[in-house]
């Protein structure tokens, strides 16, 4: 179908004006106004989420749908000890850092490995790590919290336990995009490192992980991603207000009788900046990373 | 784990063929242990958060667990019959094939739709792609508390909307409280579920599109082929892999799916609408027995859809490798 559509200027992309263009056909114009209008679907609900924090208070319940004026204060005194904003990133950021470095440190290795040699249980392992993304935290629940409370995990900070779940939860994906990207490069240019003398460990760091970087930095990012949105396990295993993860936090917000809706959002909108930064990073990666991952 | 760990050299070691000599034998379990420093942290990390919990809530559901988690002794089979004869658990299976087919459905759906529009060329394809991604950025649990904030019978911003519309006559009447009939709030669920899903599903398949050769639409075209001709021999069938592969994925994200419910309703009023995962969760808190036999029927459940769509799809699962 795309090679059919009328040719639109090279550099479609939003990149900067082109004094020269071709007016764009009919067809094209229909078909960009579709996607903004798509687009736009899209954003709504987060531009609510945005404006309801941006309410003044007295305007919270009112029918409009902007109020009359904007008032900030919500995004200042939100970091304030009594919502313990800032104790939430910090911990969101240990698990989500903590897991994605775990699952790095494991998944790299073990890709490498597998993809580059064959060994006895290669298969195995293969199909173990692919039964995990089957797996889910939700199934498995009762069981963690089980095992949470039978090793009294509950007495050191649950921030550990979270990033053990995330690392574990993500590493299937992890494994399986980076053992796609490093299949894809030859093994001959490590083998002629390892002729110009560097071991194969070696080889491994000076040849193959610079190529693979755009799979490893994709890989990374939604570890970081899915482990900053996880919700279950971290209801599950916090039960300290000091150290709910973003997401409990927000929850928390949601009280017995009511709900304090304008520091929910503030807190939202927080949350949802750095993921957007990440996405940012990889935009031109998703649709490749999601290839090499789950269909290559 | 540890005898996870080691479980693999065993396997490696158990059938001689022939006896070897203390040198060769040596030389085999090197080679067999191997792989170890490399795959052993993740078989480590795998046994330790994924395979335990399995084996303990397989144990938990046979016996009696108190609601702090205290063991109180087996339980036998009465976890799986108490779960059995709760008189909420059809309404509840039925409400969990509704919503899993529904989403996934409706997603996929739409999904083709989508990442057909976003794989055309036309200024601003970068910026657009970018926005479409905004729910999978955001958690579900935001969303979930964006659109219960948005369906408030009082003023929620899409009742001023339908009511500037005349669509709903009056606030804080029954037709304005969405999510307080059963029916409409697991409607509006559905949707949120499918909005929450759509980026993923609409990615995969824009990647599944990418791969397709651009020459097969040029031989298309000058054929003589009609755009919808093309879509149904060339697109569709050499997008089946990607499909399919979404389309599992989804089926397990969906049925796995907690936030939206447990935000949005709480699957009450009662459990009308809980699906099978809020009702397990429910349970934890007071019987824990219980909600692990509850997992483990999940668990069966979630098996055996994957199974039975692989196997169905078996083919064109293995074209897609």
């Amino acid at each position: 179908m795309a090679a059919k559509v009328p040719a639109a200027p090279r550099p479609a992309g939003a990149r900067g004006p082109h004094p020269h263009r071709r007016l764009p056909s009919t067809k094209t114009a229909l078909i960009a106004a579709a996607a903004y209008i798509v687009a736009i679907i899209f954003i709504l609900p987060y531009v609510e989420m945005l404006i309801t924090a941006l309410r003044p208070h007295g305007e919270l319940l009112s029918r409009n749908y902007l109020p009359h004026h904007f008032n900030w204060s919500t995004f200042i005194n939100m970091w304030g000890p009594a919502y313990g904003l800032t104790s939430s990133v910090l911990t969101s950021l240990e698990i989500a850092g903590g897991a994605t470095l775990l699952v790095t440190a494991v998944a790299l290795p073990a890709a490498y490995y597998t993809a580059r040699r064959r060994f006895r249980g290669r298969w195995a392992f293969l199909l173990l790590v692919l039964a995990t993304q089957i797996l889910q935290p939700t199934v498995l629940i009762v069981g963690i919290y089980k095992e949470y409370l039978n090793f009294n995990l509950e007495n050191i900070s649950p921030t550990w336990s979270l990033i053990l779940v995330n690392a574990a939860f993500n590493l299937a994906f992890s494994i399986w995009i980076l053992y796609a990207y490093i299949g894809s490069i030859p093994a001959e240019l490590e083998e002629a490192a390892m002729v110009d003398g560097y071991s194969r460990v070696g080889a491994m760091f000076k040849i193959t992980i610079p190529i693979a970087m755009p799979g490893i930095v994709t890989s990374v990012i939604f570890t970081f991603i899915a482990a900053w949105n996880e919700f279950i396990t971290a209801l599950t295993l916090t039960t300290n207000p000091n150290q709910y993860p973003l997401t409990v936090r927000l929850d928390s917000f949601r009280g017995a009788y009511q709900v304090d809706w304008q520091h929910l959002f503030g807190v939202s909108v927080v949350a949802t900046i750095p993921v957007l930064i990440l996405f940012a990073i990889i935009e031109g990666r998703v649709v490749g990373g999601l290839t090499a991952g789950s269909i290559k | 784990m540890p005898d996870i760990v080691t479980a693999e050299p065993d396997a490696g070691r158990s059938q001689p063929r022939r006896p070897a000599g203390r040198s060769a034998k040596y030389r085999r379990l090197r080679a067999s242990l191997a792989p170890l420093p490399w795959i052993g942290p993740a078989i480590a990390l795998i046994a330790l958060v994924v395979i335990w919990p399995v084996v303990v809530m397989v144990q938990t559901s046979f016996q009696n667990v108190s609601a702090l988690g205290i063991t109180l002794g087996s339980a036998g089979l009465r976890n799986y019959s108490a779960v059995l004869d709760n008189p909420n658990l059809p309404g509840i299976l039925v409400r969990t094939v509704i919503w899993v087919a529904a989403v996934v459905g409706i997603t996929l759906f739409i999904s083709l739709g989508l990442a057909q529009l976003y794989n055309q060329r036309f200024p601003g394809r970068r910026l657009t792609r970018w926005a479409i991604i905004a729910p999978w950025a955001a958690s579900v649990l935001m969303t979930a508390l964006i659109f219960r904030w948005m369906l408030d019978a009082d003023h929620g911003v899409v009742n001023v909307f339908l009511h500037d519309l005349g669509i709903v006559s009056s606030f804080n009447s029954n037709e304005a409280d969405w999510l307080g009939r059963p029916d409409s709030a697991l409607a509006w669920m559905i949707a949120v579920a499918v909005f929450v899903s759509l980026p993923f599903t609409t990615y995969v398949l824009l990647a599944g599109l990418q791969t397709i050769p651009a020459e097969l639409y040029e031989a298309a075209r000058v054929d003589g082929a009609s755009p919808w001709q093309t879509y149904r021999r060339i697109t569709l069938p050499l997008l089946r892999p990607a499909f399919l592969i979404a389309a599992v994925i989804n089926l397990m994200n969906v049925f796995n799916s907690f936030p939206i419910i447990w935000e949005m309703t709480n699957g009450g009023p009662g459990y009308e609408t809980s699906t099978s995962t809020i009702f397990m969760y429910d349970l934890k808190n007071t019987f824990v027995g219980q909600a692990a036999a509850m997992s483990i029927i999940n668990f069966a459940i979630v098996v055996v859809i994957v199974a039975a769509f692989v196997r169905l799809n078996r083919r064109s699962l293995q074209e897609a490798r």
